[in-house]
């Protein structure tokens, strides 16, 4: 059992390695280059010029040159569905699909059934993770009980009980003067109020981005003040109770506007966006595929762009997938009856590699320091390629390209709106709290060749 | 002009002017067999036409029933209106059962955006809608547009307002798809909590008053629905109607009138604008059968125009 800072992973062999000639890059560490990347019993040993650097006794050598290597993701939003709705995923399968994705530790969300309200559920998931999980989890428990938005959860036994924060995700705290009461009660329990922005009396029955494809389609529209609205009115209430506050998966533009105003003010906000937000709109939905179906629904073009932006410049803080599997039957059904949610673990650096970087609208390093900036939000330790740190890091053939789904996906649920596109940038090994987590065959291949 | 049909007919974007104007074509041809004492033609003898209702509907249903007898198709009717079986997951089901009776056409109604296009994923048959959600019902629209084009000649410069409720209709969306591609300019005019933010992206033009009605040529009035009062869409029947009912009186000569039915008396229509002679709502009716016969030819048999009622 791995248990460090509110993480829970199950125990695996601290390994020895010596990853050879792989190009470093670790944007943080200001690290650009190839490199030899020793890793003895579990921990970076030492970053050697590129072929300098022998293979740890009983150890294996892995050959990466022209291969990447990052530090690992981390995910600061993930649905791992279990206890309740393990047809879909649970900790084991869904983990596994984090490793996939080059992910060393994820954030699981506690809208589960039952939902993660009470220390005693609390404490079986966390419980399940040490037996089951690949890569280190942490959990958010429920602001609310029932996340129902009427009563504080025992937020204070929670964080107790190994909670990083609190969410009610998947559905707002509609309530503002709820929502204070939350703040205020942070000073004692501590722990991040993450806040899933949505105006039910705006978004109303809606299944897509309101604008001219919801109005060709005849479909119901989310406006994008549904929203913003609330980051605006979140972010002042956080400023009042100087709480901490963070804003899950943002997909409009006047949020980020919204945003950039509250951090300007001084409030002590952080924001995550997810790579569907950041490449794809709602124009996909005229295919009426429900793997289009996701909340918040995939926005316009220039939503598209300025969640780009804000994530280059850092007002937005980390990408986030948002990874929210669901079974086939569920989804294979009329776009207005669809749940809501695509996964998204194994597609999300191949995706933004391959829609953003490629293109020139996104740099690489911003990628790869976005991709693990969700842990210092939850105050977890940056995963970092440099001598003495765990290793947590993931490797990269960002020549190698794969059709997604074509093979069928780690995770249990295929409802991947990547699905059937073509992406670059395969993850070939993840190593997450010192063990490999996920490695393909042919570096496994590579390594017996040693 | 040879170009192919399609497969299924989803949506008006599934047609060209040019398809649309075959299929009008072959509809005419099949009014004429309307008015033969034996209204039959052998073009689909020993086929199937399956009809799968999951939703009322009086006028579609039996026009569709009536267009595949009168081309002397099989036809099996399935309704489950209101059912526990109007779910998706039993759509697919239901779809799999019936494609085993190897259909040559499945006509869907759905309450559901994009059922009819699901359906076409799941059956090998040729997949019609007729009528999926607020999203389209593209036969409704190729009648409409077949009734204009005998009285107009052309719908090529006419000016069309489509009134009321587009919001929840997908009678407008078709509409406005199909005048638009034969030709014509359309303005949705309705109260503004009934026009859809971004509907103007279709090619038509949005207003909230009747002021310029004068300046169109065909009055198209959409069904106005009770729910839409407890929804809050309009404070109540009385205020909509007296800023947007049609009566005979605000219509000048030569303008036509036309509703899709079934027309609320007294709400969205008078009247005696219903039974005017400008009134085109029972030649839609009529016109019905006729472009669901050619509909359901062009795409199971589509041999050239000449041999349609050989």
């Amino acid at each position: 059992m791995v248990h460090t800072d509110r993480l829970y992973g199950a125990a695996a062999e601290p390994c020895e390695l010596l990853i050879r000639g792989a190009h470093v890059l670790d944007p943080r560490a200001g690290l650009d280059e190839p490199r030899d990347i020793l890793i003895r019993g579990g921990r970076i040993a030492e970053l050697g010029v590129a072929g300098t650097l022998s293979a740890p006794d009983g150890g294996e050598l892995l050959d990466a040159t022209g291969k990447h290597a990052f530090p690992g993701f981390v995910d600061p939003h993930v649905h791992l569905r279990s206890p309740g709705q393990e047809y879909k995923e649970d900790i084991e399968s869904g983990t596994a699909a984090a490793a996939a994705g080059g992910f060393c530790a994820v954030i699981a969300m506690p809208n589960t059934d039952p939902i993660v309200d009470d220390a005693a559920v609390l404490r079986s998931v966390v419980d399940a993770a040490c037996r089951h999980a690949h890569v280190p989890v942490g959990f958010l428990a429920a602001i609310t009980r029932r996340s129902e938005g009427q009563e504080l959860t025992e937020m204070a036994e929670l964080r107790d009980a190994g909670a990083l924060g609190f969410t009610d995700d998947g559905r707002p705290v509609v309530s503002a003067g709820m929502l204070r009461k939350a703040l205020q009660y942070q000073r004692l329990a501590g722990g991040v109020l993450a806040l899933h922005e949505e105006d039910p009396g705006l978004s109303g029955g809606g299944v897509m981005h309101e604008g001219p494809v919801s109005a060709r389609l005849g479909l119901a529209g989310i406006p994008s003040l549904s929203e913003s609205t609330m980051v605006a009115r979140d972010a002042a209430l956080a400023r009042y109770e100087q709480a901490r506050v963070h804003f899950q998966h943002l997909s409009a533009q006047e949020s980020v506007a919204a945003l950039e105003q509250a951090k300007q003010a001084g409030a002590r906000v952080s924001a995550e966006v997810c790579p569907h937000h950041l490449t794809l709109t709602d124009d996909l939905v005229r295919t009426l595929d429900s793997r289009f179906k996701m909340n918040p629904p995939l926005r316009a073009e220039s939503d598209r762009r300025a969640l780009v932006a804000a994530l280059r410049s850092g007002l937005i803080d980390c990408v986030a997938t948002d990874h929210a599997p669901h079974a086939r039957h569920e989804k294979e059904v009329p776009f207005e009856q669809a749940p809501m949610g695509t996964t998204g673990l194994e597609t999300a650096f191949a995706a933004l590699f391959t829609e953003l970087v490629m293109p020139g609208e996104l740099e690489l390093e911003v990628v790869v320091e976005r991709m693990s900036g969700g842990a210092a939000l939850y105050a977890l330790p940056t995963p970092r390629i440099a001598p003495e740190e765990p290793a947590n890091l993931c490797l990269v053939d960002l020549g190698a390209r794969f059709e997604v789904g074509a093979k069928g996906y780690v995770s249990r649920s295929e409802n991947c709106c990547f699905h059937g596109r073509t992406l670059h940038g395969r993850v070939v090994l993840t190593v997450a709290a010192g063990a490999v987590a996920f490695r393909t065959p042919m570096l496994a291949q590579a390594g017996a060749l040693a | 002009m040879t170009t192919a049909m399609p497969r299924h007919l989803i949506s008006i974007d599934d047609l060209d002017r040019s398809r649309i104007e075959r299929i009008l074509d072959r509809a005419e041809s099949f009014a004429e067999v309307q008015g033969r004492e034996i209204k039959k033609v052998p073009a689909l003898r020993g086929r199937t036409v399956v009809n799968l209702f999951y939703e009322s509907s009086t006028r579609t249903s039996s026009s569709f029933e009536l267009a595949a007898k009168r081309l002397s198709a099989d036809v099996v009717n399935v309704r489950s209106i209101g059912s526990a079986v109007d779910k998706g997951e039993s759509l697919k089901d239901t779809v799999q059962t019936l494609s085993a009776y190897d259909p040559a056409a499945i006509v869907i109604r759905s309450p559901e955006v994009g059922a009819a296009q699901l359906v076409a994923g799941w059956t090998e048959a040729a997949v019609i809608n007729a009528g999926d959600g607020k999203h389209e019902h593209p036969t409704q629209a190729l009648l409409d547009v077949f009734t204009l084009r005998r009285k107009l000649g052309s719908l090529e410069q006419a000016n069309i307002w489509i009134v009321g409720d587009v919001m929840h209709s997908r009678v407008a969306r078709s509409d406005i798809l199909a005048f638009k591609r034969m030709g014509a300019s359309v303005t949705v005019c309705g109260p503004p909590t009934l026009i859809p933010r971004g509907i103007e992206a279709l090619g038509c033009e949005a207003t909230a008053t009747l002021a310029r009605l004068h300046e169109a040529d065909v009055v198209y009035v959409l069904r106005m629905q009770q729910e839409r009062m407890r929804e809050s869409f309009v404070p109540s029947l009385r205020e909509y109607s007296e800023r947007y009912q049609i009566s005979a009186a605000q219509l000048r000569p030569g303008q036509l009138l036309m509703h899709p039915g079934p027309v609320n008396r007294g709400v969205e229509l008078s009247a005696d604008a219903i039974d005017s002679p400008v009134a085109l709502i029972g030649a839609q009716v009529k016109a019905g059968v006729a472009v669901r016969m050619a509909v359901l030819y062009e795409l199971l048999v589509g041999a050239p125009l000449l041999a349609a009622v050989a």
